[in-house]
């Protein structure tokens, strides 16, 4: 691997975890028998997931070489790349659901990597830390440093996050790029959905994570 | 002068086993010849070839690995000239990542060769070696005469394709020339193309062989010598576009051979130097002069490409194969580059496909070296594919 490749290989340790709040999420939103590509796919825990769950066709696109050989040893279809390089090849509508899981916030190009995932899926789904949540909030505002929680451990120069947006943000470039949302639900701190009628502004708060459903708005 | 070409053994040896090989050959007859993309029909002509474990009933579990350019049939076992092991032993065999126990796995001498399929170095019906009258060989033919052998073996599909570098070619065409016939393909440290500058290095190596008095043309075999010296230069020049220079860097440094200090003249005073003097002198007595040619010219015409408009993703449309391609980060003659173009094509296919590139300082070779992250890699997705499929745990 060359050495500019850093960043979303860390997020190994996250993705192992098959019960992460934002999978239980985006496993609801994929119906069964879907084609799936996993954008920042790690050791392959998300399809295994929806492999089993929702019996569904899905590939991967690992960044990190340990990632990409577990995932394949265990019958999961990944090639090793990066989010901001190779989804350019990857043909229109080649697949139902394309998901961007904590990696949005990680890539050098988000605008263009959304609209990437939205020409190649029919769908995409999108989940990211919260920038608005309210520690993270407090944490600057009483602090006056970068917040470093337990889910983003990383000191701001150390991180491979470089991206990073609050719920209300990512409204403004789904908007941008001209994509509808479909549905999307914020997180709370105990990881359960927060109630749908909360309005934006609660749930930009009290949302520690948000996932997304996403289409395009000329179709 | 001619002292290192007087008839020795190796070459009636290596003569012998390209003619008589000495494991498994299948012959087609005079009716039955192959059409080249030379032109040519190839009649009579055979295949030498070595099989591994069983063929399960439904003949579902066979596995055909490609050898690379200097390679041969004998993958897991003893080379018969040189009485070393098998050329990928580590990777084939009972409980290795291609599981003799589960697979039947077959690898046959390339059309081309010198062990034992026909080549230069074989006779024509007259009873003369072909020399340089044999047709020129492409990747394809190689692959319709392993396709003749396996339909010779009664066998419909493949389970799986594999191979590196000039192997890594073939899985490629087979994908392409028999998707129907190939359930899952790994090719590994290869591309669909030879580039310019892999082309330019296997010049080199061909001007070396006949720029040697020995060659006559192609037709040393009638006049009982070899051209042992410029077969040697040749394997020297492409042995380094093996390695790397940092594996080199690390392995022999500018460390000297046997002697406390340079002596001022052009013996191999470097380690380096001996070792690849080594290498060019132990691979004549094993390898045809015109078969070097022959292969690297296949390898040179390659571009799998070229009937589909210059667009490799419509080589592969509609493809059910599924495909697991590995790189090697320090390869500089297939680089991650080329084998993530051919990825990319998969993609945009929309095949099933899997790349791992295997970060390593060894270079091209590596994909012959016992390496975890390849064997975990391809053993892995064998046996996944092979569980998907339902083949059973033992043949």
């Amino acid at each position: 691997m060359s050495e500019s490749r850093t960043g979303p290989s860390i997020d190994l340790t996250m993705t192992a975890d098959p019960n992460r709040a934002d999978y239980r999420v985006i496993s609801q939103m994929i119906p069964n028998g879907a084609k799936v590509l996993d954008v920042g796919s790690g050791d392959g825990a998300l399809i295994a997931l929806l492999k089993q769950e929702n019996n569904i066709d899905a590939r991967g696109i690992e960044i990190s070489q340990k990632g990409v050989s577990l995932a394949v040893s265990r019958g999961i279809s990944v090639v090793q790349g990066d989010a901001d390089e190779d989804l350019f090849h990857y043909p229109d509508n080649g697949f139902d659901y394309v998901v961007l899981s904590q990696t949005i916030q990680a890539t050098r190009r988000p605008e263009i990597v959304l609209r990437e995932l939205l020409r190649i899926g029919r769908h995409a789904i999108v989940s990211f830390p919260n920038f608005g949540f309210w520690r993270m909030r407090a944490h600057l505002l009483f602090k006056g440093e970068m917040p470093v929680t337990e889910d983003l451990p990383y000191t701001w120069f150390d991180s491979p996050n470089i991206h990073f947006c609050t719920i209300r943000d990512f409204f403004g470039l789904c908007d941008h790029v001209d994509a509808r949302i479909e549905n999307y639900v914020a997180l709370g701190a105990s990881r359960r959905p927060l109630p749908d009628s909360w309005p934006l502004a609660v749930k930009n708060i009290a949302g520690e994570q948000a996932v997304f459903l996403l289409t395009r708005k000329s179709e | 002068m001619s002292q290192s070409t007087i008839i020795s053994d190796p070459l009636t040896s290596s003569l012998k086993e390209a003619r008589e090989p000495s494991g498994q050959v299948v012959r087609f007859g005079p009716d039955e010849g192959l059409a080249m993309d030379a032109g040519a029909k190839l009649a009579p002509f055979q295949i030498a070839y070595q099989t591994y474990g069983t063929l399960n009933s439904d003949k579902s579990n066979a596995v055909l690995v490609c050898h690379a350019l200097t390679g041969d049939q004998h993958v897991a076992t003893n080379n018969p000239i040189t009485g070393k092991p098998g050329w990928w032993e580590s990777m084939v065999g009972p409980g290795k990542p291609v599981d003799t126990n589960r697979f039947f796995v077959i690898c046959s001498n390339v059309i081309g060769g010198c062990m034992g399929s026909s080549g230069p170095a074989n006779e024509t019906v007259d009873g003369v070696p072909y020399g340089l009258g044999f047709p020129v060989v492409t990747i394809k033919d190689m692959v319709n005469a392993q396709a003749r052998l396996v339909d010779h073996l009664g066998i419909d599909r493949l389970f799986a394709v594999i191979g590196g570098s000039m192997g890594g070619m073939q899985v490629l065409q087979w994908a392409v020339s028999y998707p129907e016939r190939v359930y899952a393909a790994v090719p590994i440290a290869t591309a669909a193309r030879h580039t310019s500058q892999n082309i330019a290095f296997h010049e080199v190596g061909r001007q070396a062989v006949m720029a040697d008095p020995d060659w006559h043309g192609g037709d040393y075999y009638s006049f009982g010598v070899r051209p042992t010296k410029g077969l040697a230069v040749a394997r020297m020049a492409a042995h380094i576009t093996y390695l790397s220079e940092g594996a080199l860097h690390r392995k022999f440094g500018r460390n000297l051979q046997e002697r406390d200090d340079i002596t001022f003249g052009f013996e191999a005073d470097f380690q380096i130097e001996s070792y690849l003097r080594h290498q060019g002198m132990s691979f004549v007595d094993r390898f045809d002069a015109n078969s070097y040619l022959y292969m690297t010219r296949a390898m040179d015409y390659f571009d799998l490409a070229r009937e589909f408009g210059g667009k490799l993703a419509h080589a592969f449309d509609q493809t059910s194969t599924r495909f697991c391609c590995v790189s090697f980060s320090s390869d500089w003659l297939f680089p991650t580059s080329e084998n993530r173009a051919v990825v990319h094509a998969l993609n945009a296919a929309g095949a099933n496909v899997s790349f791992l590139e295997v970060d390593t300082d060894k270079g091209h070779d590596a994909f012959l070296l016992e390496i975890p992250e390849l064997f975990d890699t391809v053993g892995g997705f064998v046996r996944a594919a092979a569980d998907e499929l339902g083949l059973a745990e033992t043949a």
